[in-house]
């Protein structure tokens, strides 16, 4: 919450900057920022849809149950298609993250979890088409879910 | 008109599509049904929330950033100063990571190098300054520098890996693509 307040406040010094300085500048401004978000809107409100769905299914029942402390590699797997699949704020993501750890989920699955949650966006993928291509968004995709095994497991063995 | 309608109803044709999925999960659950469209909203809100400043900051973007601006410092040739200005520039993002891409996009449109762009994704993703922080706070430091350092080469990674598997035409099209945004 504090973030978006700076956040608004930067744009807004930003803009008021921009508006002394040059006002016709400043409207074309506006009007990009107006119709780029016009284009994504389809791929938005469509994710949005997926989110909603998605979060309805996989209850926080259901992600604890598979993350078990003893679920070993069948647990690093799920917590790492669910951290793929679902795109929760960090600020509700580590919170729960820690109190998984708390009520028994393991470091390796937890950090997968984490980490695939950060880097993946499998919801995302149509946003992400549309600005870099299918190619280029499955390479990138593939790879940090790779990755965040890697990480997981090296979480893992350090912490445990 | 007709082709217009036709147009938009194209263009929305997926949200559409799992608006009705979401209707038929009202009617077979409505628990169910009601919870997914309450997220959806909440969601929505936590968007609204954050998407007004990422687009009017991307419009002032590219409006007073030259292209031979963003060329000097991230564009072919910037070599290691231009990927370490594209990761802070990601570092000190606020958002999710959906918000990075039109952001990115404008990078691209003014000729940043790909893989710094991929690198700016990369950390927007990962190692943004606000959630590191949050990450403390809940899972505490040895956690959070653990995976901060982890993530450190593997953003570099991807975005080297990134930029070698596709090829110029390739290339050369996603720049194309963000020219028409």
């Amino acid at each position: 919450m504090i973030f978006s307040i700076v956040f608004y406040i930067i744009t807004a010094v930003l803009f008021v900057i921009s508006l002394k300085k040059d006002r016709l500048k400043t409207k074309a401004a506006l009007h990009k920022a107006w119709k780029s978000f016009e284009n994504i809107l389809p791929q938005i409100l469509t994710v949005l849809m997926l989110i909603g769905i998605m979060l309805t299914l996989l209850s926080p029942e259901t992600i604890s149950l598979l993350l078990g402390k003893d679920s070993g590699w069948f647990g690093v797997a799920s917590a790492s298609i669910i951290g793929s699949v679902t795109l929760i704020p960090g600020f509700i993501a580590f919170p729960l993250a820690s109190a998984l750890l708390k009520s028994g989920a393991g470091y390796m699955q937890i950090a997968a979890f984490v980490s695939t949650l950060m880097m993946v966006g499998v919801i995302t993928i149509p946003m992400e088409v549309k600005f870099f291509g299918k190619k280029a968004t499955l390479i990138r995709n593939s790879f940090a879910f790779g990755f965040s095994i890697m990480i997981a497991i090296i979480i893992g063995l350090v912490l445990e | 008109m007709k082709h217009k309608i036709k147009h938009i109803i194209n263009r929305y044709r997926y949200f559409f599509i799992l608006f009705i999925a979401g209707l038929a999960l009202l009617v077979y659950d409505f628990e169910l049904g009601a919870n997914s469209f309450r997220l959806t909203g909440l969601n929505m809100l936590d968007m609204i929330s954050i998407l007004p400043p990422t687009f009017i900051l991307l419009g002032l973007l590219d409006v007073w950033v030259d292209k031979a601006l963003m060329i000097k410092l991230t564009g072919e040739g910037s070599g290691l100063k231009g990927a370490v200005i594209a990761f802070l520039l990601g570092s000190l993002a606020a958002g999710p990571l959906y918000a990075a891409f039109p952001i990115a996009a404008v990078m691209l449109k003014k000729q940043s190098k790909f893989s710094n762009v991929i690198i700016f994704i990369g950390a927007w993703s990962t190692t943004k300054v606000p959630m590191l922080m949050f990450e403390t706070a809940s899972m505490g430091v040895k956690f959070t520098l653990l995976r901060f350092f982890l993530n450190l080469p593997v953003i570099i990674l991807i975005a080297v890996i990134t930029e070698k598997m596709l090829s110029k035409r390739e290339k050369t099209e996603i720049y194309g693509k963000a020219e028409k945004l």
